[in-house]
């Protein structure tokens, strides 16, 4: 809790800030690190969603963080329908497999160019969320500040090349995880920082060698 | 002036507004701005905007009949709103906390707009306490808005020290905690002094240690609607206790460990899980498995 606004917030459709508005919020972050509208979502409800998503409205949040909607868009309650119209499929699947955490999701992304992408993430409460997995990589991603996802290749150095572009953009960085499968392989970084960043940060990191994929999701891009 | 940046219990944020001769929520208020990097006006602006989304969920709840999807909830406000235009037993300060209590808390349950304070389940207590008691003391919004920060504070202290959240440690996390940050901006309200608003915060709490969140089909239905009237009254209970000079032998921070103690002692059935309890009762079970199919 930093905020008062942690606490007498967020602003949000009901009835569950965990199962409405959370369901909300790690869809909203999905579809940015998609980095578009997707086309079509499967969408694993574990744990609690899984018994409990019909009753909170967790499948119509879930569509309208899809369509890019707020916690606090009063056309939630249709979200369903307004995605079908504007041709995103999305598919809601309860699973009994047992999970970590009692409220998590996963969503079997696929945009219109078939690019396809995995997220995983958990709805803590409050409306809080946390990205857990991207692809096969594990990430730990709130959606309260700047971030930045990079794939890249793992090897001495490329760590302190990414960081020494930010520190040159007078960027402070909050968090930071690296995760990898297999040492010298691909590697994923995720870094949350207290500045803004911007459109000229992509394009240097864009163009640097051993980098397959560089996302930036803006703070407000998390359905807050 | 008040310069200070942060707190981390209520003990804290009492010495800190004694040493400042100010109110708790001057000192929350500007802690934000200090650790926001924001004027305290833009602060204030964002909490008066929650403000008035707390009056336009009041006003919708009591004025329209709604379902929920499960069709548990969603006429009580406007049945009791209609009773105490004709009726009054309670008096209007404690019956208006429960309606709009249960107005806001309905409006939640039927998907409407809401804020939560500090959940969703929870969220009809702090506005339906501190609507009343303003406009029966008529009170500027200035006043208001500010009293949501004395609640913030306290919301704060406890999200840090225990949890809010059901699933962690049971419903007093979240109605609990709501009836307490009511209690402080009611207090506040009435003029009480930070010394009384930490009697109120423990007075608020004590009474709702071991409440179980034992939710019918898992929704924020039953009992929750209904518990936030009577969180809110709640509220102004200990607030008038404390208000008298009454006094909680244990003080707010040990009984704020307290309730995260017995939240992590609680079985896991009865967090939300509804496993247990109100959930599992032959009524419980037929609606959930009306709602499964």
């Amino acid at each position: 809790m930093e905020s008062v606004f942690d606490i007498i917030g967020p602003i949000m459709i009901g009835p569950s800030s965990s199962h409405t508005a959370g369901a909300l919020k790690l869809a909203s972050m999905a579809r940015a690190i998609l980095g578009d509208t997707p086309t079509e979502v499967k969408v694993n409800l574990y744990g609690s969603f899984a018994k409990t998503y019909k009753g909170h409205g967790s499948d119509r949040a879930i569509a309208a963080g899809f369509l890019g909607f707020s916690t606090e868009d009063e056309r939630i309650p249709d979200a369903i329908n307004i995605a079908a119209n504007m041709g995103v499929k999305v598919n809601f699947v309860p699973s009994n497999i047992s999970v970590d955490h009692p409220n998590t999701l996963e969503f079997e992304m696929t945009d219109k160019s078939g690019l396809k992408v995995t997220v995983q993430g958990i709805s803590i409460g409050g409306g809080n969320v946390i990205i857990k997995k991207i692809d096969k990589y594990e990430v730990n991603l709130t959606g309260n500040y700047e971030t930045l996802i990079i794939c890249h290749k793992d090897y001495p150095g490329i760590i302190a090349r990414i960081t020494q572009i930010i520190s040159n953009k007078n960027i402070n960085i909050a968090y930071m995880y690296v995760s990898r499968l297999e040492r010298g392989k691909d590697a994923m970084m995720t870094i949350e920082t207290d500045d803004y960043i911007g459109i000229d940060v992509y394009n240097i990191l864009s163009n640097l060698s051993d980098l397959n994929f560089v996302k930036i999701i803006h703070k407000a891009q998390a359905g807050g | 002036m008040v310069n200070v940046s942060s707190f981390s219990k209520i003990s804290e944020l009492i010495s800190m507004a004694g040493e400042n001769k100010s109110n708790i929520s001057e000192i929350v208020l500007s802690c934000e701005a200090q650790k926001m990097q924001k004027s305290k006006e833009e602060i204030f602006n964002s909490m008066s905007q929650r403000l008035t989304v707390m009056r336009n969920s009041v006003e919708k709840g009591r004025k329209n009949y709604n379902y929920s999807v499960s069709k548990m909830v969603g006429t009580n406000a406007v049945k009791f709103d209609s009773f105490i235009r004709k009726n009054t037993y309670l008096g209007g300060m404690v019956e208006k906390a429960i309606c709009y209590a249960l107005s806001v808390s309905e409006v939640n349950a039927c998907m409407g707009l809401v804020v939560a304070c500090p959940t969703a389940g929870s969220c009809g207590i702090l506005p339906g306490a501190i609507l009343s008691v303003s406009e029966e003391m008529k009170l500027s919004d200035e006043k208001i808005v500010m009293s949501m920060f004395t609640a913030a504070g306290v919301g704060m202290v406890i999200g840090n020290n225990a949890t809010l959240a059901g699933a962690v440690g049971g419903c007093q996390a979240e109605c609990g905690s709501a009836s307490a940050m009511a209690a402080a901006a009611v207090l506040e309200l009435m003029g009480g002094s930070p010394d009384q608003i930490g009697h109120a915060i423990a007075l608020a709490l004590k009474n709702c240690l071991g409440l179980v969140c034992d939710p019918v089909a898992g929704l924020v239905e039953v009992p929750c609607v209904k518990r936030n009237a009577f969180g809110a009254v709640h509220a102004l209970v200990a607030a008038e206790l404390a208000l008298a000079g009454i006094e909680s032998v244990i003080p707010p921070d040990e009984v704020i460990l307290a309730s995260y103690e017995i939240g992590r002692l609680m079985p896991k059935s009865l967090k939300e899980t509804s496993e247990a309890g109100l959930a599992r009762t032959p009524t419980g079970k037929k609606i959930e498995s009306m709602m499964n199919n």
